[in-house]
């Protein structure tokens, strides 16, 4: 294992906060399977270190992710075809699953082009706020693959059947303006303010009530597949857990004494 | 000490039985059984409970039976093992059980989760008959009544293969009849337990006595044996008091009369 290779995913903690970093950017911070044990070990601090409420996710240099590194795929004629269908199992599933069920918020910094998985990993993120340079490309159809990662789960929900058809089937490279037009992301900022703007606003949510922010974020993703009237019990039961959390409390009361609520988190 | 591993807590006329071995994921040692078994029968026969749930953590209801009991197991041991009589104990409770499953419902565990009369679970259930990997077969039930409740497709490979199914997959089969958020599965079986309790208790055990009898016969026994218990509910108080409560539009008292 070279130097580089013990860094492949950088963490900070400040604030709350933990600022998950690819750090790859000589290969646009592409996945290996060290990199991907790497990311593991990263997420496991966000699940389990309760100082952490929010999680920020960004890339090193001048792209996000362009999700599998094709140098550890060389395909010859002789060889066996490769079981693809393993890899996502093993690493890219569970990493999507884990984002989506941490009852934290997660903001992703797009700083650059986010393509095949790298793109999935950034819409699974729950607010995503992209560079004006930034790019997002459904690369998959070039090769002959699938959208994986979550990428035609979350494509059609996002930008609608029409055009998640159109960015898997063509390939296309969509620009930060256009996934935001296409309501894909949050927000689009310049280059120059990204990190400031989304270190900022990871550090609000990690002031917020972050227990009842992991019930809204367990609401909506249930919604997806839940009916309405699925949801509504749904809805009943998740209310009546965040109403017996201490922030509720607190919340209430700095409410009606006219003060600024300090959430705990709980 | 071995206290410990079942606490009981009751509300109102709701007895809950909860699994606390931690350390052990709440493996159903032989003596752990035993505890339980001897908890239900008390259960059984005290007038101030109407039904009993049966619980674990939030992340393993029970994790099967104690292995360290099994390795030491010849075959003449088998044969004269008391667990056999202690399952058949356990069936003979005449009064409503119901299971509240987080997490792990392995082996032992599935098979008590599916002798009780309901099955409610968190989202991060996972029921599992992992007994195959062993060498061995389930021991309790684990064959005839998941068959009985899931169909034989499912049943055979759940058995053969050991791998557990989710929550979803329990839900879609039978297994169990809800799915709760996780946080609030005790409270919701501690919820059906309560309106349960607030029956007769005589039209309580009649009743559970012919959904039992349904598993075990064929129709037309079930249906004469129903009649039966129709029939001997018909001079109770309670089914008195239950039809004039209703037409008066009150709740009624039952007194297990």
């Amino acid at each position: 294992m070279t130097s580089s290779d013990e860094n492949m995913v950088l963490t900070h903690i400040e604030a709350g906060v933990l600022t998950i970093t690819l750090n790859r950017p000589d290969r646009l911070n592409s996945f290996n399977d060290e990199m991907h044990r790497q990311l593991s070990e990263a997420l496991k601090i966000a699940e389990r270190d309760e100082a952490v409420r929010c999680v920020l996710f960004t890339g090193a240099g001048r792209g996000f992710c362009a999700g599998q590194d094709l140098n550890d795929r060389n395909v010859s004629v002789e060889q066996a075809a490769p079981d693809l269908g393993l890899s996502v199992e093993r690493f890219y599933n569970p990493l999507i699953r884990r984002m989506t069920a941490l009852p934290k918020p997660i903001v992703c910094a797009v700083n650059g082009v986010a393509a095949g998985a790298g793109a999935a990993i950034a819409l699974a993120c729950d607010i995503v706020i992209a560079s004006a340079n930034a790019s997002f490309i459904q690369s998959f159809c070039r090769l002959g693959l699938v959208p994986d990662s979550g990428g035609s789960w979350f494509l059609p929900r996002l930008a609608g059947h029409a055009r998640a058809m159109g960015m898997a089937l063509l390939g296309d490279k969509i620009s930060a303006q256009q996934a935001l037009e296409w309501g894909m992301i949050w927000q689009v900022v310049e280059p120059e303010i990204l990190a400031a703007r989304t270190q900022e606003l990871a550090q609000h949510l990690a002031t917020q009530p972050t227990y009842g922010l992991g019930l809204i974020k367990k609401a909506m993703y249930s919604a997806a597949t839940n009916t309405l009237d699925q949801q509504l019990d749904l809805e009943r039961d998740l209310q009546r857990l965040g109403g017996r959390s201490e922030d509720y409390r607190e919340g209430v009361s700095a409410f009606f004494q006219k003060r600024q609520p300090e959430f705990k988190g709980k | 000490m071995s206290n410990d591993w079942i606490l009981r807590h009751q509300q109102q006329r709701v007895l809950t039985l909860t699994l606390n071995r931690p350390d052990a994921r709440n493996a159903l040692s032989t003596a752990c059984l035993e505890l339980l078994v001897s908890h239900l029968e008390n259960a059984d026969s005290d007038d101030s409970i109407g039904a009993v749930v049966i619980t674990g953590s939030s992340r393993c209801f029970a994790a099967g039976a104690d292995l360290r009991e099994l390795q030491q197991q010849k075959v003449a041991d088998a044969i004269v093992d008391r667990r056999p009589q202690v399952w058949q104990r356990f069936n003979a409770i005449s009064k409503p059980i119901i299971a509240a499953v987080n997490g792990y419902a392995l082996g032992a565990g599935c098979e008590l989760a599916l002798a009780c009369d309901i099955v409610v679970s968190g989202e991060n259930a996972r029921f599992g008959l992992p007994e195959i990997t062993l060498g061995l077969i389930p021991g309790a039930g684990g064959t005839q009544r998941l068959l009985r409740n899931v169909g034989k497709s499912l049943a055979s490979q759940m058995v053969l293969t050991g791998e557990p199914i989710n929550a979803q997959q329990a839900r879609d089969a039978q297994l169990i009849s809800e799915i709760c958020v996780t946080e609030l599965t005790l409270e919701r079986a501690q919820q059906i337990a309560t309106r349960i309790s607030q029956q007769s208790p005589l039209a309580l055990r009649a009743a559970k006595s012919a959904l039992k009898a349904a598993q075990e016969t064929t129709l037309s026994q079930g249906l004469n044996l129903e009649r039966q218990h129709f029939v001997s509910l018909a001079g109770t108080d309670d089914r008195a008091e239950g039809i004039a409560a209703f037409f008066e539009k009150r709740s009624p008292e039952f007194k297990g009369r």
